[in-house]
């Protein structure tokens, strides 16, 4: 592995697709799929959309409103396979690096496609506040979400709009919480000591 | 639907346009039919809606599938999961990375060495060190073998599932000759914990090359046999041919990978596509079917097992001598002899195995080819000796999203084999 890959989440990328000439030379130092990742910036539905690359991989960051478009374009561009949806919680970790113009918000869903020719994978980070945790689904255009969409439901509280069935997917119905949230705490089992008080 | 809890807005929207369209197929756990509501004559174009599982034996473990019938055509159908569901995923943000790889390996028990390995090299990734070659080929030969007794296994309870009962007992036999020689290399017959951070848990025992030399040499007759009691048995090609069909379209478009995928007739395997450890240095052909029923699937397998034997025969001629693990004092305990005579060893040792080590924050989705299809993991890192977020893609669990496309408008005999071809692991499905 060369040095060049290891640029942890990069320095941050510029929020047009017209880029600074560093980041320019450190995609051209990439990997052929990075250089692909070049092409798809030039995708008008792209253009604005903050992006980095991280470990030869292109991330791209685009804004609730301009998410399923991005992933539209991404789709059109040859990406047929969307590889995983998952959500993270970013509660207790909110200092991550992101690059300029892309607000840190608690809930991050993280889709990553493939594209079958040339073997390429693509990022998208989409930051979805806490407050209204709500993110068009993209059952429409990758029919394979359903499941994972609804596993970031039951697991992160993440609303998909439009979803054709938003329901709890490993947990029962009636759960209440979503268990991977970090303020949802671990359960355990209280060690009972000779005469010490329990916990409840 | 009960009234007991009030579900999200967004819930009872859609459980209200699920009863109106009866768009979706699913039924909330909360629902209780009262007898006299259950018409027994059915008219024309009436469904009935079944329920197969969750302790049905040839739904390989606790899948519940609720199926929509006309007479004995499945309409629509609705896979039901969650009920293995332990919290692996939050486990992992509460285990060391050191101690992250006991956790994995018990997602997919038929290939714990996947797990552990898509672990392990998101770390690596994360920590940015070099793996020695021999600790990378030794993966490899786990991997590969590995990947031989998961397609055994397969085999064995597809023929289960199929009736042809004999199958069962030889698959299970030549998967213990697999077994037998990974519990002599790693101590243990499944969730192994071999492959770790840094490298592999252990160097390979002595005489290794005569245990995979005998497996790889017993394998392929074996597999013949397996083709002489299958492929060309009649009862077991009208069972499984036409049986199942998906295009290559709807399965890339419901993100299915793995056998689905290549019997589909899209040649996308990770191991050539986007190379991993050593395998742009072996040769091996991707097997793709071209019709996409039930029959290719275990076409595909059958012949995955033959070209997995020729990786390992090439691993066993190509393996170097060398280090087994990272020498990088970071993730890498201290040789045992050291601890003899060395305080400091000794508490480097204990450190690693308390407290561990800390991967730099960073976040990195990492993917390998498992017997069922692209394992990934999503490994969010915040500089701690923990895991930020752990997330694995596990294959069974969107490959069963195809079930339904696969489902349609086949007979409900032919459900067993057709859930039988998708090849769920539960275990790997609820995490």
């Amino acid at each position: 592995m060369s040095d060049e890959t290891l640029v942890s989440d990069g320095p941050a990328g510029p929020t047009g697709s017209d880029g600074p000439g560093d980041r320019e030379r450190d995609a051209a130092a990439e990997t052929a799929g990075a250089e692909g990742g070049d092409d798809l910036l030039a995708l008008p539905a792209l253009a604005g959309t903050a992006w980095t690359n991280a470990r030869g991989q292109l991330v791209l960051y685009p804004e609730r409103a301009s998410y399923v478009a991005v992933v539209e374009a991404l789709r059109a561009a040859g990406f047929v396979l969307c590889s995983d949806l998952c959500a993270v919680d970013y509660l207790q970790h909110p200092e991550r690096q992101l690059p300029p113009g892309v607000e840190p918000e608690r809930f991050e869903v993280v889709v990553n496609v493939t594209s079958i020719t040339p073997p390429q994978r693509v990022r998208v980070r989409v930051q979805v506040p806490a407050d209204e945790p709500r993110l068009p689904t993209l059952f429409e255009i990758y029919p394979g979400t359903e499941a994972m969409e609804r596993e970031a439901y039951d697991m992160y509280g993440v609303v998909f709009d439009d979803h054709p069935d938003m329901t709890r997917i490993l947990m029962p119905d009636d759960w209440e919480g979503h268990p991977l949230r970090k303020d949802y705490s671990v359960g355990r089992v209280p060690v009972q000591f000779k005469e010490a008080p329990g916990p409840r | 639907m009960s009234e007991a809890t009030s579900p999200p807005e967004a819930l009872q929207r859609d459980a209200d346009r699920a009863h109106h369209d009866s768009a979706v197929l699913r039924l909330p756990e909360g629902i209780v039919f009262d007898p006299s509501d259950v018409d027994v004559e059915f008219g024309e174009d009436e469904t009935m809606i079944i329920n197969m599982g969750p302790q049905h034996p040839s739904t390989h473990g606790v899948l519940r599938i609720m199926m929509e019938l006309e007479g004995e055509t499945v309409l629509r159908s609705k896979p039901v999961i969650g009920y293995l569901h332990t919290g692996m995923e939050k486990t992992g943000e509460e285990l060391t990375y050191v101690q992250g790889a006991t956790n994995v390996t018990r997602m997919d028990y038929l290939s714990p060495l996947h797990n552990e390995l898509v672990y392990a090299l998101a770390t690596e990734e994360l920590l940015g060190i070099e793996i020695p070659p021999r600790a990378t080929w030794i993966r490899m030969l786990m991997c590969e073998l590995n990947r031989i007794s998961s397609h055994v296994m397969w085999t064995a309870t597809n023929g289960m599932d199929l009736a042809s009962t004999s199958m069962m007992i030889y698959g299970f036999r030549e998967r213990e000759m697999i077994l037998t020689f990974f519990e002599k290399t790693t101590g243990l017959r499944m969730n192994h914990d071999y492959i770790r951070p840094g490298g592999v848990a252990a160097d390979l025992p002595d005489g290794w090359e005569d245990d995979v030399a005998v497996i790889i040499d017993t394998i392929p007759g074996r597999v013949d046999e397996y083709d002489e009691l299958l492929t060309g048995q009649p009862i077991f090609r009208e069972r499984c041919e036409g049986v199942g069909i998906i295009s290559p379209e709807l399965a890339l478009a419901l993100g299915a990978t793995g056998p689905i995928l290549r019997a589909a007739g899209v040649p996308f395997d990770l191991r050539q596509a986007m190379p991993y450890l050593y395998y742009d240095q072996v040769e091996f052909d991707v097997i793709a079917g071209t019709v996409g029923d039930t029959f290719d699937r275990y076409a595909v397998r059958l012949n995955e097992i033959r070209e997995s034997c020729r990786i390992v025969a090439q691993i066993l001629e190509k393996l170097p001598p060398g280090d087994y693990r990272s020498q990088d004092k970071k993730v890498t305990p201290p040789p045992r002899a050291r601890i003899d005579e060395s305080m400091e060893a000794l508490i480097h040792h204990f450190k690693i195995f308390t407290r561990g080590f800390e991967v730099p924050a960073g976040e990195v989705y990492t993917a390998v080819e498992s017997p069922r299809g692209e394992l990934g993991c999503y490994l969010v890192s915040d500089g701690t000796n923990k895991p930020y977020r752990l997330h694995v893609r596990a294959p069974s669990f969107v490959n069963l999203q195809s079930l339904p496309a696969l489902l349609r408008g086949g007979l409900i005999a032919d459900a067993i084999a057709i859930i039988s071809s998708v090849d769920p692991v539960m275990g790997e499905v609820d995490r």
